[in-house]
């Protein structure tokens, strides 16, 4: 716990590390944060100077996917994030202090600093009956975040649970999760994802503590550095895309090929997140390059877009699979039946309506004939 | 024998040229609108050369549609533009009932075509209530159609137009949501094609008012007995 308030490159040199390190260390924070070469000396500006900003990571309705995807971060390896980078005060997950402590030591965290420290959230925050699905030391989700965010620089929404809900927010919601921009009135900086990539998170920490400002966000609220193209844009895949070569079952011939998974289900089409570039597990692959579509995790909702292997989300009301189309089938179908039918009708009173009208053409010759004599 | 109807029409010029070739615009659009959008939800499995290198079929469909879209959209805004300065059969006034005589006739219409009751009620020269109030909701249908095309196209253009529509995305929750109401909507223009095509048809027929070639030439005919 940071009492002293280093910054990174003292509590560098206090660990042995040498400056090349230092410089090494910047240059992959840099990269991963992807700023570009000549802000390279901004970085080492900031983690020279600036003091470590402590950290209070809060987990509520999540399954820790999220902490899972961070510590496998490739760069700037986590352990220099958590220990040289960060002062991490407080996680359920990381830290030793347990009961009295761990509480203690997010209160002197928030008593002494602030306005300064990050507050990092993972998962969501029920609402429903007073809150009660979620309680940490006898205190609800709600209550506890509110308290944390109050005095917090910057907050951080990690992953779909705390951005969107996710699927504790999935249809029928029984806990009321909600997201926790909807519940704190200060902008969240949205990190979606099932979980996020690992080094999505370090680098938008990075931004923050090198510009000391969030970083630009879309009209959703997520870093457009890391959610402004789709899934799709960037895809290996995308050329068969263009060129009309589908995967159209998982074990054909065009599957083996490495086709596009679009008619399987696939939705980087409208999914806004960065594994086709930076890739998982130090850029080794992703959902795609395995040979299974994207399920759209970042995406708000996606549990209830179902089924993943369509893709036209199932139809309320009409059953599993019944997607749009086949509804839109049926109601086609019985718009051209019922025209036929009308038409039949119709034509079926031809004979009567053109009777009666010969017979009113009768009568207003018999009247014109009436009028002339 | 008579078969000829000793009744004198009046030749009454209806549309005008800017709402004909708005009118035989939109239909091609929306007919090329509609294969192409539901190739691209529903792709063919057409074969194969084997590389991607050797076709672009699905890109050309795709730009089909976004470059048929923009003309659709403009022609739109030409047609509500023609709303406020075009003859009496084209206002804006046509397609929202807000006076009794049209509900009267919305009444009437669908007495003619439910219940296919004579049409001596129609008095309308152009629009009839109903169809003018179907139109209306049609104009929505078209208002929602480009807000969500162009959303969904906003992401990957840099251009003044899809970008003034990007707010629709957070609105409705991400692409995925406004790509399925995009598609949904598709539905609605089919189903209204069929209807539309078969209810001219009818309309000319109990009416003999020249619906059908109206929409060609300009001219409709009313009865010089009933011309108010």
């Amino acid at each position: 716990m940071s009492e002293t308030k280093l910054s990174v490159w003292q509590a560098m040199q206090a660990k042995g590390y040498s400056r090349r390190e230092f410089l090494r260390f910047c240059s992959f924070a840099a990269a991963a944060a992807g700023i570009h070469a000549s802000g390279v000396t901004s970085v080492v500006h900031a983690l020279e100077k600036k003091p470590r900003p402590p950290v209070v990571w809060l987990h509520f309705q999540e399954c820790t996917c999220c902490s899972e995807s961070f510590i496998r971060s490739s760069h700037p390896i986590v352990s220099d994030v958590i220990f040289d980078y960060l002062s991490l005060d407080y996680t359920e997950t990381l830290q030793a202090a347990a009961g009295a402590q761990a509480e203690q030591c997010m209160h002197d965290t928030m008593k002494n600093y602030p306005g300064e420290y990050i507050l990092l959230v993972e998962g969501s925050v029920p609402t429903n009956d007073g809150g009660i699905h979620c309680t940490i030391a006898g205190r609800t989700a709600e209550d506890i975040l509110q308290e944390a965010a109050k005095d917090a620089a910057a907050v951080i929404a990690w992953g779909s649970c705390a951005s969107n809900g996710c699927i504790q927010a999935a249809n029928p919601n029984p806990t009321g999760a909600t997201p926790i921009h909807e519940i704190i009135s200060k902008p969240v900086i949205k990190v979606p994802g099932c979980p996020p990539i690992g080094d999505v998170m370090t680098a938008v920490v990075t931004h923050i503590l090198v510009y000391g400002r969030m970083p630009e966000l879309d009209g959703q609220g997520r870093p457009k550095e890391f959610y402004g193209r789709r899934v799709h844009d960037t895809c290996y895949r995308r050329p068969y895309y263009d060129a009309g070569l589908f995967v159209e079952a998982w074990d054909d011939e065009k599957a083996r090929k490495g086709y596009c998974l679009y008619k399987m289900g696939c939705r980087g089409p409208v999914t806004y997140n960065a594994c086709s570039v930076t890739r998982w597990n130090e850029g080794t692959s992703y959902p795609i390059q395995s040979g299974h579509g994207c399920i759209g995790c970042s995406e708000n909702g996606f549990w209830d877009n179902g089924p993943f292997y369509q893709h036209l989300a199932s139809f309320p009301g009409f059953g599993i699979e019944t997607t749009a189309d086949t509804v839109g089938t049926v109601v086609g179908l019985a718009a051209t039946a019922g025209v036929a039918a009308h038409a039949i009708s119709t034509n079926i009173r031809k004979k009567h309506l053109i009777d009666q009208q010969i017979e009113e053409a009768n009568g207003d010759e018999k009247n014109a004939e009436g009028g002339k004599a | 024998m008579a078969t000829t109807q000793a009744v004198h029409y009046r030749r009454v010029y209806v549309w005008q040229l800017p709402v004909r070739l708005y009118h035989w615009l939109n239909a091609l659009c929306v007919a090329v609108l509609i294969v192409t959008g539901y190739l691209i939800g529903n792709p063919l499995a057409i074969s194969y050369s084997s590389e991607a290198y050797q076709q672009y079929w699905f890109g050309t469909v795709r730009f089909a549609h976004f470059v048929t879209a923009f003309i659709f959209f403009f022609n739109f805004l030409v047609r509500t533009y023609w709303g406020f300065v075009g003859n009496e059969h084209s206002r804006w006034t046509n397609f929202i009932p807000l006076r009794k005589k049209q509900f009267d006739e919305i009444g009437n219409v669908l007495k003619v075509d439910i219940l296919q009751a004579k049409a001596g009620d129609i008095s309308s020269t152009g629009h009839n209530a109903l169809a003018g109030f179907t139109y209306f909701l049609t104009c929505l249908a078209f208002a929602f159609q480009s807000c969500t095309g162009f959303a969904l196209y906003s992401s990957m253009s840099e251009s003044f137009l899809p970008r003034m529509f990007a707010w629709v995305v957070p609105l409705m929750g991400g692409d995925f949501a406004v790509r399925q109401w995009h598609h949904i909507a598709m539905w609605f223009f089919i189903v209204f094609t069929i209807v539309h095509v078969y209810l001219v048809f009818y309309h000319d027929y109990v009416e003999g008012r020249g619906t059908t070639s109206s929409m060609v030439g300009g001219w409709k005919f009313e009865r010089e007995d009933e011309h108010k």
